[in-house]
């Protein structure tokens, strides 16, 4: 399974969509995509993860490292549209406490 | 090696005579071997090419022309076939040592993460730890306090392999190094989280449940760090519920506060601890929920809880599409008196 990544500059917002599987795997160039955004200032990072079916704990620690990077740049990480079996596991490391994620709306994209 | 090279040449031009003139399977047969002698002695495809053209020229002086100098083309054609063998020579051999080194590491990782399983009257443990490669990114280990309690460890680092396997080792000493009175759990996942928060990358980090037990009041105290939940069977309702404490993975964060809860356990209860590896199973293209890994433990509370976690666990692996996608390690503990 691969790991399609589009990723979109706008001014000072990014936004990067996801589609597939996140794994040790496919991690690599998402680390380097997200390398390429998150060490700017000021930015604002937003990562679509509505087509994203499933994620395991390397995929997670990509997000952490950056989360870590957005911070000491000054910017921001946003994830939203998260999928329920993805989202359990930002609930149970607990990093749904530190980082900006939003669920995906069930039954419609209003 | 100058001998062995002068009498393949002649046995090949003898085998090539037979062949021109018979055409049988018996010298196809006999080249083939000379061909299998030839590779063991690391000969290259264009020194074949080019004993063929020798034994050629000999068995017929009249050689001459287009014919001759193809094959002089054809060898060099070989040359870049011998180079790629040559390294493939050399990949075999790197590969046999590294892999003989990763079974030495895995071998003293064995050894260094032993861990006794205490002896408690009227307490039943069973463990099971399954690395998806050599090494073993899960981690478990008991802790027999001062005090008469019981401390269990279970971590998983992220990723799996030799990495996980080097970082889960701080994860021990850590734990060995704490004082020998018993700590609450939230203070031990609040140390180990100071240690692995200043010696780990940035994109790694591991997750961990400490919980200890107290024989004499049949509590079981516990704190989560992001770790996959525990499962408490209650024998009398014969139900299993979740249980865990919010807490943030070790390695992430050094302003982290720990919880902490407890329960009690009554005779027949148990506790049901595990890793992702045991909820990330995969049979084909289908995973393995949490419900149907429980219900199996259920099937097996007949047997002792080291037999019950290894039941479990030959249970999945008799699927037959499964595969063991990262480390499995499943704990049960359960009050027999």
């Amino acid at each position: 399974m691969n790991l399609e990544i589009t990723l979109t500059e706008e001014g000072n917002q990014s936004i990067i969509a996801l589609a597939g599987e996140i794994d040790a795997y496919t991690v690599t160039n998402l680390k380097e995509t997200f390398d390429s955004v998150t060490k700017k200032e000021g930015q604002e990072v937003i990562v679509d993860l509505e087509h994203v079916t499933y994620m395991d704990s390397t995929g997670l620690g990509v997000f952490i490292g950056a989360l870590k990077s957005t911070k000491e740049s000054d910017s921001e990480l946003k994830l939203v549209n998260i999928q329920d079996r993805v989202y359990r596991l930002f609930q149970i490391t607990g990093l749904d406490e530190i980082m900006d994620v939003k669920a995906a709306i069930r039954g419609g994209n209003e | 090696m100058e001998n062995f090279f002068k009498e393949k040449t002649d046995e090949y031009k003898n085998l090539l005579a037979e062949y021109l003139e018979q055409q049988d399977e018996k010298a196809l047969y006999g080249v083939e071997l000379v061909s299998k002698a030839l590779i063991k002695h690391n000969i290259l495809p264009e020194e074949i090419i080019n004993i063929h053209i020798k034994a050629l020229k000999e068995l017929d002086p009249n050689l001459f022309g287009a014919f001759e100098h193809s094959l002089e083309f054809l060898l060099e054609a070989m040359i870049s076939y011998g180079l790629a063998h040559q390294e493939i020579q050399t990949l075999r051999e790197q590969q046999i040592a590294l892999k003989s080194e990763i079974s030495v590491a895995a071998q003293m990782q064995k050894t260094l993460l032993k861990t006794k399983k205490p002896d408690v009257p009227g307490l039943d443990i069973g463990v099971i730890s399954v690395p998806a490669n050599q090494m073993n990114g899960d981690y478990y280990s008991f802790l027999q306090n001062a005090d008469g309690t019981i401390g269990i460890a279970m971590a998983d680092v992220i990723g799996k392999g030799v990495p996980a396997a080097l970082c889960m080792s701080m994860i021990k000493y850590t734990l060995d190094s704490l004082p020998k009175e018993s700590l609450p759990p939230p203070a031990v996942l609040h140390n180990l989280n100071r240690v692995v928060e200043r010696n780990i990358e940035s994109n790694m980090f591991i997750t961990m449940m400490y919980a200890e037990y107290n024989p004499e009041t049949s509590k079981l105290v516990y704190s989560f760090a992001g770790h996959e939940p525990g499962y408490f069977y209650r024998a009398a309702e014969d139900q299993f519920t979740e249980f865990s404490t919010s807490g943030l993975v070790l390695g992430v964060s050094e302003e982290v506060e720990f919880e902490q809860a407890e329960i009690e356990i009554d005779e027949g209860d148990m506790v049901v601890l595990l890793t992702d590896g045991v909820t990330e199973c995969r049979d084909g293209d289908r995973f393995i929920e949490i419900d149907e890994v429980l219900d199996v433990i259920r099937q097996f509370t007949h047997l002792s809880a080291q037999e019950m976690v290894q039941e479990v666990y030959r249970y999945f692996e008799r699927l037959q599409d499964f595969q063991l996608q990262d480390d499995f390690s499943l704990l049960i503990l359960r009050k027999t008196v």
